[in-house]
């Protein structure tokens, strides 16, 4: 079974990356771009979905694209804060359901990370109870 | 047709076509038919028989014939239709209807289905009964037919899910149940109902994908072997053809490769979703198919010739693509771009790998083995289809022409890039345009053409800055330097290198390999000698804080700054800079008044150091610089109840927050910096800046007096120039020029006169050096003294008030001048000295008015009118200065306080009169008061001054009094006027030796009239026949009043009047008690005549009453000059309005003394009063000098027993 590569980061409404994490790190700079152009859908979505969405509060945005190798997620909060998952494509194992949960932790610690007063919202995300969350979770995806 | 279906599956409108052959009993079908369509349903039969004996001759056993090969076939689907022709019946009327050969029929064949025969008459009649058997019989056909077809679909239905249950057997073959289940799809499609065709074809679609992921897993049926053989053709999706015959019959002989399959299970399902309208969908589930089309291979282990894949998806992108186009019109197509876009960039992507692999992208072109590649890879094609044969543009013509040569593949590349990028662009994913960007840009790069190129990386660039994404920046750059370098952009490219060498992102060596460009470039020799290169400095280096020495930032004119900067460079390696310079821009300020020293300091905050914001760091958040929330609470309470009704937050500066954000453009835009020249540089040269912090001093000299702003900063390296165009806060240093200066000022709070003082001079040289022989020179003043002493000495400080040097003081004083010699001291130098002044008590009856004013007390009047004040008198001494800077002199005021206050009274006993002078020490410090003296002036021999008080010196203490008493004694009577002059020596208390001899303070005051004239005495006696006085009895109050003295000088005035014998004056006497313990009755004053010789006595009688007991003061008797109203009036009086209006002036002036004291401004205004009384004049009181009553009875009490009827005791405790 081929190795999942869950590249994982958070990005703000202004679209700069709060908090990025992959793994392997070598091909970073790829998810990188992966990530970035991925925002068009994200944008595309929430723009789409208007004010029904808020409503429903589904924050999940679903398969953003699949592209030959990965496939990416995406999930708004409700302060537009867009959590973005790349995965690789291989990894049948993740469901939507799972994706979904993920998605759900992250938001989880992301709100722990903002309830913290010393956290300057906007700031890069160094909270290292964020970051071991996000590691485990990348542990218990591969 | 209505088409009910069972599994409460709805009922739906179908068209069921409908063939009709003659029947064979091969067409038949046989037990285990897997077909669905290819046989007989319904079978009829027709005849047209109507004779009875006909009928069961041949018709029966035809029909009964017929009827077992149906039911050997276990068909049950059969209808009988007979004819009925008119003419024929005409002829058998008298045949019952009951025994008509329909019922024959009917009875014979259909025992329990009499539907299953039709009547059918007159066919070929056009008659209403024609139409009406002819509807009859269609309509049972048609539900015939539709029943035998659910009955058939059924079965198959059920016979196919039979054979998906038994997949996991050894030996299913996936592509047997393709063909049944595909037959399904067939008999829906042709019923029209694509969605269920297509839900067939979804169904094998996810049972294959289910089978390859399970492969993958380890769970391997054996059929998928066979999908797993090498990939040998790849000639895209055909989408044209409604059924892809070819591959379904690969599919059918179970040759199909895994694309095979996938190909026409594709193309099937593109068809019948094209049926349904819904091209988009193709769309997406041909992204979605190519790509797990691409993993199943992967997944499955298939080899695959490298690029083979890049082959097939291009052209299936493509194929899908004019699918779409082909059934759709423009507009559709531009709405639904969002949609094919993935399809396009795909694309794209794979025909760029493509050009990658077969070296079409190389400057040189492709090389023999690329080209073997590209053949192999045309091969796979196979030949083109016959279908798009025709088409010029075909998906297989595009990619055979692409592959076949350089520019063809540019083209193409080109073509299909920008059709992305514009794809992308118009439904606004500006991102992932950038990134196709990029992509493209890499391609020129390949093509030598780095100018196209660099349009694309400075989009991308830009983008991916304005939302800080570090990595995809640096790497971008990286590209970007790249290209610049190519394009021969020195400036840009220096300026892209240097930003890479800071790039924390990057590896050492390539940062540094970025530094040492931009210093290879620094230290080549350029051509044109005055040509810069100007960059930006922010990412050289960033300028962190800056210092000024002094730190006031405050420096005369030649006078020496230092400005000490803190740079962190950021480059990775130690950068040798040539210069390093700061560009200053020259003011000067107007306004002269604020360029001294004192008030720029005063005005400037200490310490000198002043911090710069970091600038956005490497990877710049540009949130960061937004204003934090300023909120506030709100509350909203209805005027009327004060209620609250609404409350809130309110974001104060919501402006600044919800402003449109700039699109990024400032932080690339730096670009255009300008050097400034001025005239006026800070410069360093030959500075290593290693990385990280480093500190350059810079020294100037100020010359120019105003204000120098700093405004950029310069590095530069050869021809290159690091330019931080603004320095932000602004920063500025002052350099003033100032006017020589004489300050003279007292070192305590106020000078005392008499004591020697000290005083500062402070010299400010500004910008006069002072030589050696300057000196100052101050014009003496008599009254003041400056004291030299030989120890003086001068202390210079410099003017950040440093002590420089120290130096003797010479003073030289002569009769007009004191001279001070100064000490030589530099410009803008303070020097500070202090000389002790004494300010000489008046000397008597000398000097001007100026020098005697406050030094001495004023002349009293005798009549002590100073108003009792507890400041002391000061005097105020001009001193003029010559300075030696200036030929016009400073004239500088100094103020001395007296310490005294002085005050004297006269006392009398009987005729003996005594002085008593008071003084009083009013300042902070002790004295000793000695030598005490009182001299009496002029002419005064007759009189004698006795002192009574100790000759001892004395001790003032701060804020007391010490007094001293003379008795005066006369020779000669009267005595005359005491012009008294009081001297005393003092010192203070705390200083036991003083170097010069202090004057001693004098005080001169006059006495008049102090000889006494009269004497009042005042007796009370109880009542006749009581002992002793009791409260509420009438006493007797006796006043004597007795001149002492004949006529006297004094006694000259307006009330003397002369008689025969003798001088008589009137004195008017007043009986007052002011503590309330006697009651006056009667008259309590009077005017009495007084003879106006010695021993002349006038005695008044009074009723008093007691009101209380004890011993009691007796009351005031006073006596007053009783003055006729005007004596050139007096005349014209007559007596009785006289004394009419004496009582009534008297009383009231009774009443009025009690409250006044001022009797001759009373009189005055009695007598501005009584003018209105028909003009008449009112007589004036005027007391008696206080040495001229003596009031013998002052002091003397008189008992008073309570009375014995009072029932009340009184006892009052004072």
């Amino acid at each position: 079974m081929a190795v999942p590569l869950p590249g994982d980061k958070t990005v703000v409404a202004q679209n700069y990356p709060l908090y990025i994490r992959s793994v392997p790190t070598e091909s970073e700079l790829k998810f990188h771009y992966m990530v970035h152009t991925s925002l068009d859908v994200v944008d595309e979505k929430i723009s789409a979905m208007g004010k029904a969405l808020v409503d429903q509060r589904e924050l999940y945005l679903g398969l953003l694209y699949p592209t030959e190798d990965y496939k990416v997620y995406g999930y708004v909060t409700n302060s537009k804060v867009k959590f973005v998952m790349v995965v690789d494509s291989s990894n049948t194992a993740l469901r939507d359901n799972e994706i979904r949960s993920m998605f759900r932790k992250l938001h989880n610690s992301y709100t722990d990370v903002m309830c913290n007063p010393f956290y300057n919202p906007g700031d890069r995300i160094q909270s290292r109870a964020f970051d071991s969350m996000v590691t485990s979770m990348m542990v218990q995806v591969c | 047709m209505e088409w009910r279906r069972s599994y409460g599956r709805a009922p739906k409108m179908i068209h069921l076509e409908s063939n009709f052959v003659q029947f064979k009993e091969e067409l038949l079908p046989k037990e285990g038919n897997k077909a669905l369509l290819t046989f007989p349903f319904l079978h009829i039969y027709w005849t047209e028989c109507c004779d009875t004996e006909v009928y069961k001759a041949t018709v029966k056993d035809d029909l009964t014939k017929w009827q077992n090969v149906l039911k050997s076939h276990s068909s049950v689907d059969w209808l009988i239709v007979v004819v009925e022709n008119d003419a024929k019946k005409k002829n058998k009327t008298n045949i019952l209807p009951r025994t008509s050969i329909v019922d024959k029929i009917r009875n014979d064949f259909c025992n329990k289905q009499s539907d299953r025969c039709v009547v059918l008459s007159d066919p070929l009649k056009d008659s209403s009964r024609t139409q009406e058997s002819w509807n009859a019989f269609l309509t049972k056909l048609r539900t015939l037919l539709l029943m035998s077809f659910t009955k058939n679909l059924g079965k198959f239905e059920d016979d196919m899910r039979t054979l998906r249950e038994k997949r996991t057997e050894p030996g299913w073959s996936f592509c047997e149940y393709f063909m049944v289940q595909e037959e399904l799809a067939f008999v829906f499609e042709m019923l029209q109902q694509f969605e269920d065709a297509l839900v067939q074809y979804d169904e094998l679609d996810a049972l294959f994908s289910q089978y390859v992921v399970n492969f993958g897993a380890g769970d391997g049926a054996n059929w998928l072997t066979f999908f797993c053989q090498p990939v040998k053709s790849w000639n895209g999706l055909i989408l044209r053809k409604p059924i892809d015959m070819e591959k379904r019959e690969l599919i059918q002989r179970q040759e199909a490769t895994l694309l095979d399959l996938r190909s026409y299970l594709f193309s099937r399902q593109c068809t019948l979703l094209l049926f349904l309208q819904r091209p988009w969908e193709v769309a997406q589930r041909a992204l979605e198919l190519l790509h797990s089309c691409v993993q199943e291979l992967e997944l499955l282990d298939v080899s695959v010739p490298p690029g083979a894949l890049d082959c097939w998806v291009f052209l299936s992108c493509l194929e899908v693509l004019q699918r779409i186009e082909g059934c759709c019109d423009r507009v559709q197509i531009d709405s639904n771009i969002a949609h094919t876009v993935g399809l396009w960039s795909y694309a794209t992507e794979k025909l760029k790998s493509l050009g990658y692999l077969c070296g079409l992208v190389s400057e040189k072109g492709p090389n023999s083995e690329d080209l073997n590649r590209t053949v192999d890879l045309l091969a796979g094609l196979g030949a083109e289809r016959p279908e798009t044969a025709n088409t010029a543009q075909s998906p297989y013509k595009k990619l055979k022409e692409a592959l076949s040569s350089v520019e063809a593949f540019e083209k193409h590349y080109l073509d299909l890039s920008h059709a992305t990028i514009e794809m992308y662009t118009s439904i606004g994913r500006i991102r992932s345009a950038k990134f196709v960007g990029k992509d493209l840009a890499e391609f020129y790069m390949r093509k030598k053409s780095p100018q196209k190129a660099e349009v694309y990386l400075q989009g991308a660039l830009k983008n991916y800055l304005a939302e800080g994404w570090a990595l995809p920046v640096t790497h971008t750059r990286k590209q970007l330097a790249e290209c610049q370098k190519r394009l021969g952009q020195i400036e840009n490219y220096l300026q892209t290198s240097s930003l890479l060498a800071s790039d924390c992102h990057l590896t050492e060596e390539e940062r540094e390999s970025f530094c040492r460009e931009i210093l290879s470039f620094a230290g080549r020799q350029t051509d044109s000698p005055g040509h810069k290169i100007v960059l930006p400095l922010h990412s050289f280096a960033h300028l962190r804080d800056l210092r000024f020495t002094p730190p006031n930032a405050v420096v005369h004119v030649g006078g020496v700054l230092s400005v000490e900067i803190t740079v962190c460079s950021q480059m990775p390696v130690p950068v040798q800079v040539e210069q390093i310079a700061i560009h200053v821009h020259f003011s000067i300020e107007k306004n002269n008044y604020r360029k001294t020293a004192e008030w720029l300091t005063k005005h400037r905050a200490a310490g000198g150091l002043v911090s710069f914001p970091t600038e956005a760091a490497p990877c710049p958040a540009p949130q960061s610089s937004l204003p934090a929330l300023e909120l506030c609470e709100m509350f909203e309470r209805s005027p009327s109840d004060n209620s609250l009704n609404t409350t809130g937050i309110i974001c104060k500066n919501v402006h600044m927050l919800l402003r449109r954000q700039e699109s990024g453009a400032a932080l690339e835009a730096s670009t255009g910096v300008a050097l400034e020249d001025g005239a006026h540089v800070l410069k360093c040269t030959s500075v290593t800046l290693e990385p990280g912090a480093n500190t350059i001093t810079f020294r100037t000299q100020a010359r120019e007096p105003g204000t120098y702003t700093l405004r950029q900063l310069c590095a530069s390296l050869g021809p290159v120039c690091f330019v931080l165009p603004h320095i932000h806060p602004p920063v500025q240093y002052d350099v003033y020029s100032q006017e020589p200066q004489l300050r003279v000022e007292p070192l305590a709070d106020s000078l005392l006169a008499g004591i020697p003082q000290k005083v500062k001079f402070t010299v400010t040289t500004g910008h006069y050096t002072v030589k050696n022989g300057d000196s100052l020179q101050l014009s003496n003043i008599e009254a003041m003294l400056i004291l030299c002493h030989a120890e003086n000495r001068a202390v210079i400080y410099s003017n950040t008030r440093e002590k420089a040097s120290d130096a003797a003081l010479r003073v030289q004083s002569s009769d007009k001048v004191t001279s001070i010699s100064l000490p030589a001291a530099p410009a803008y130098h303070m020097i500070e000295f202090e000389l002790e002044v004494l300010s000489l008590p008046s000397a008597p009856a000398a000097g001007g008015e100026s020098a005697v004013l406050g030094t001495t007390e004023p002349h009293w009047k005798h009549r002590d009118t100073q108003k009792a004040s507890h400041s002391m008198a000061t005097t105020d001494h001009r001193v003029s200065i010559d300075c030696p800077w200036s030929i016009y002199s400073t004239v500088i005021a100094l103020t001395f306080s007296m310490p005294f206050r002085t005050t004297h009274s006269l006392l009398s006993a009987g005729t003996r009169k005594y002085v008593q002078v008071c003084v009083q020490n009013l300042s902070e410090l002790d004295f000793h008061l000695s030598d005490s003296n009182l001299v009496a002036a002029g002419d005064s021999s007759d009189l004698r001054l006795v002192p009574l008080h100790t000759d001892s010196q004395q001790h003032v203490r701060s804020e007391q009094a010490a007094f001293f008493v003379w008795e005066l004694k006369w020779t000669r009577e009267p005595p005359p006027p005491l012009h008294g002059q009081f001297s005393v020596g003092f010192s203070p208390a705390s200083e036991q030796r003083l170097s010069v001899s202090l004057k001693p303070y004098t005080y001169e005051f006059q006495v008049d009239n102090f000889f006494t004239l009269y004497s009042v005495t005042a007796e009370i006696s109880p009542p006749p026949g009581a002992e002793l006085c009791k409260t509420g009895a009438l006493c007797s109050l006796e006043v004597t009043i007795t001149r002492l003295a004949d006529l006297l000088e004094v006694d000259k005035d307006e009330a003397l009047t002369e008689s025969a014998e003798y001088f008589s004056t009137k004195l008017m006497y007043e009986v007052v008690d002011n503590s309330s313990n006697w009651a006056v009755c009667g008259k309590s004053s009077g005017v009495v005549s007084m003879p106006v010789c010695a021993r002349a006595t006038h005695r008044v009688h009074m009723e008093v009453m007691p009101l209380f007991a004890g011993y009691l003061p007796l009351p005031d008797v006073r006596l007053f000059k009783y003055l006729p109203h005007h004596s050139a009036h007096s005349s014209q009086l007559d007596a009785d309005s006289w004394i009419e209006n004496d009582g009534l002036s008297v009383d009231k002036h009774v009443d009025e003394q009690l409250d006044s004291s001022s009797i001759r401004s009373r009189g005055s205004g009695h007598s501005a009063a009584s003018s209105e009384h028909k003009g008449l004049p009112m007589p004036r009181l005027q007391a008696l000098p206080p040495g001229q009553v003596f009031n013998c009875s002052a002091g003397t009490q008189v008992l008073v027993v309570p009375s014995k009827d009072d029932h009340v005791l009184e006892v009052s405790v004072t």
